[in-house]
This record gives C-alpha cells, sequence and structure tokens, in this order.
C-alpha cells in the first residue's frame, strides 16, 4: 500500500515491462509516485477504492493511468471501459500501453474515451525510451484535471 | 495536384501564439503540414466540410487538434463539444492549448473528453519547448485512431 499520493498508476502484469517502464521514470524521479497492479481486477479495485484498496482515499486521484490491454483476470478494454464510463474516474487520462497493433483495439479504445494510445516497441531501449516521454509528458507537462 | 493531408489542425486566434507554435513545429521538424484556423466557427466548417470548406472530405482527419479554449464567433468548449460529440471526429486527439489555468476549464474540457490540457507557457523558450513536446508525442509516439 503506497504511503505517499500515488500519481501514476501502472497496470501491467509483465515483470519485465514492469521494471523497464519504472526505470525509464526514475531518470525523472517519477518512480516513487508510481503504485503497480498485475491484474485487472486490482486496477479497478485501487481505482474504485474496494476489496484489497477498501481503505485508500479516492483523492488527490493518479495523475495517469498506463493501462495494459493484456491483463489476467479483467481485461484492459474492460478497465478502460469502466474507468471511462464512471464519473468519480473518467476524467483521470489513461494512456493505453499495449503491444497490440490490432485496429478493432485502437478503435474501441479510442471509442470508449482513452486518452492515448502507444504500441510497445518490441526493442527495450525503444521501450525505456517510449515510457520516459510519456512519463515526461502526462506526470509533468500535462496538466491534470482536479484532484 | 491533389494536397498532402493535414496532420496538425491549429485552433488559435491570437498571431503571436500561431506564430510561435508554426515556429516551433518548423524548427523541430515536426510537421509541414499544419493547417492554420483562427475561430471556432472556422474550425468547424474547416472540420465538418463546410461553408469556406464545403466539399472537403470529413474523413480526412487531422492526426492531432491543437485547440485554444478563446476563441471569436464560437468557443473552443463548443468546438471540443461536437468534435466528441461525432463518431467521425471523436477519435482525433484534442490538446487543449489555452492561457487559462482555470480549475472549471480544466474540469469542463477533460469532462466533454479533451485528450489533453497544456497550459501555455508565457514564456518564449518554454512555450516553443512545450509545442515541441507535444509535436513529438502526438505526431511520432501516439497511434492514431482509425481514419
Amino acid at each position: 500500500m503506497p504511503d505517499r499520493d500515488v500519481e501514476l498508476l501502472l497496470v501491467e502484469d509483465n515483470p519485465q515491462d514492469v521494471e523497464l517502464t519504472l526505470t525509464a521514470l526514475k531518470e525523472h524521479h517519477l518512480a516513487n509516485r508510481v503504485h503497480v497492479v498485475r491484474d485487472g481486477a486490482e486496477a479497478l479495485e485501487f481505482a474504485f477504492c474496494t476489496g484489497a484498496y477498501a481503505q485508500r482515499r479516492p483523492d488527490p486521484r493518479p495523475k495517469l493511468i498506463l493501462l495494459d490491454l493484456k491483463l489476467p483476470k479483467v481485461s484492459g478494454l474492460q478497465v478502460l471501459e469502466r474507468l471511462k464510463s464512471d464519473p468519480r474516474t473518467r476524467t483521470i487520462p489513461v494512456v493505453v500501453l499495449t503491444s497490440s497493433r490490432e485496429e478493432p483495439d485502437i478503435t474501441t479504445c479510442y471509442n470508449l474515451g482513452v486518452n492515448s494510445y502507444i504500441v510497445k516497441p518490441v526493442d527495450f531501449e525503444q521501450l525505456i525510451g517510449a515510457a520516459r516521454q510519456l512519463g515526461f509528458y502526462w506526470l509533468l507537462l500535462n496538466q491534470p484535471p482536479e484532484r | 495536384m491533389p494536397e498532402p493531408p493535414i496532420e496538425v489542425l491549429l485552433i488559435e486566434d491570437n498571431p503571436n501564439d500561431v506564430e510561435m507554435t508554426l515556429y516551433a513545429f518548423e524548427q523541430y521538424r515536426l510537421s509541414n503540414r499544419v493547417h492554420v484556423v483562427r475561430d471556432g466557427a472556422e474550425a468547424l466548417d474547416y472540420i465538418f466540410g463546410a461553408g469556406a470548406y464545403a466539399g472537403r472530405n470529413v474523413e480526412d482527419v487531422p492526426r492531432v487538434i491543437l485547440l485554444d479554449l478563446k476563441l471569436p464567433k464560437v468557443d473552443g468548449i463548443e468546438v471540443l463539444r461536437r468534435l466528441k460529440a461525432d463518431p467521425r471526429t471523436w477519435a482525433i486527439p484534442v490538446v487543449v492549448m489555452t492561457s487559462s489555468r482555470e480549475e472549471r476549464d480544466v474540469v469542463e474540457t477533460y469532462k466533454l473528453g479533451a485528450n489533453s490540457y497544456i497550459v501555455k507557457p508565457l514564456d518564449f523558450v518554454k512555450f516553443t519547448e512545450a509545442v515541441r513536446q507535444v509535436g513529438l508525442y502526438w505526431l511520432l509516439l501516439n497511434q492514431p485512431g482509425a481514419g
């Protein structure tokens, strides 16, 4: 359980990708405000303060949710759909970061109101570069909604 | 000879801000396919192929729209509302770039589905740097929606 306000919720089940993303964020000293969840069910519990996160205060809300699509228990698309349809969470910026380049996934995400969609580079240095760039953009440059 | 597709639609009435934005796009070689419209009415005509832009193919969508909120004729909020209400255009990333830091403006634009909100820096160097980051993110990193 994070003892500091969570700025970034990272929803990712692949441990290597978690590692690379955190490495990239450390460069901007952003990694200590990251909370990692490893399946879609836990992501929803965190977002809605239920189950294992029943004691979590919803405010301040994260500046960014970084969401993989291929998740155990509850899929990324279902998580996105829940987040963007609930008034308590729909203004939180969500960036899908996924290996999927499939048109249906991209279209569905935009239809559901995803803020941004990034295809994970296969090359790990490029993945670190992408994570660095999106970390800077969403955590430092972008103005988040009221928290 | 058909014109190459527009990559960036810049909706901005302040001539200084237009100039600085175009300068940044050119300086950093982000795009040479930027179209500028200077009020909300012209923005809607362009987007939906009406008025002076009658016959323009609506399916021909830019990769990103940079939208100021304070516009003559039709304000930025209304332009945003129209963009995010139409299935032909709701997937186009809209980056609100505005001098307003008002909580109300921020929350309202996110509720209407704006993808990102950037407060325009006053300093020229910071302004062009912000435009550079916006350009790099939405033109190179982000995966656009179908269409």
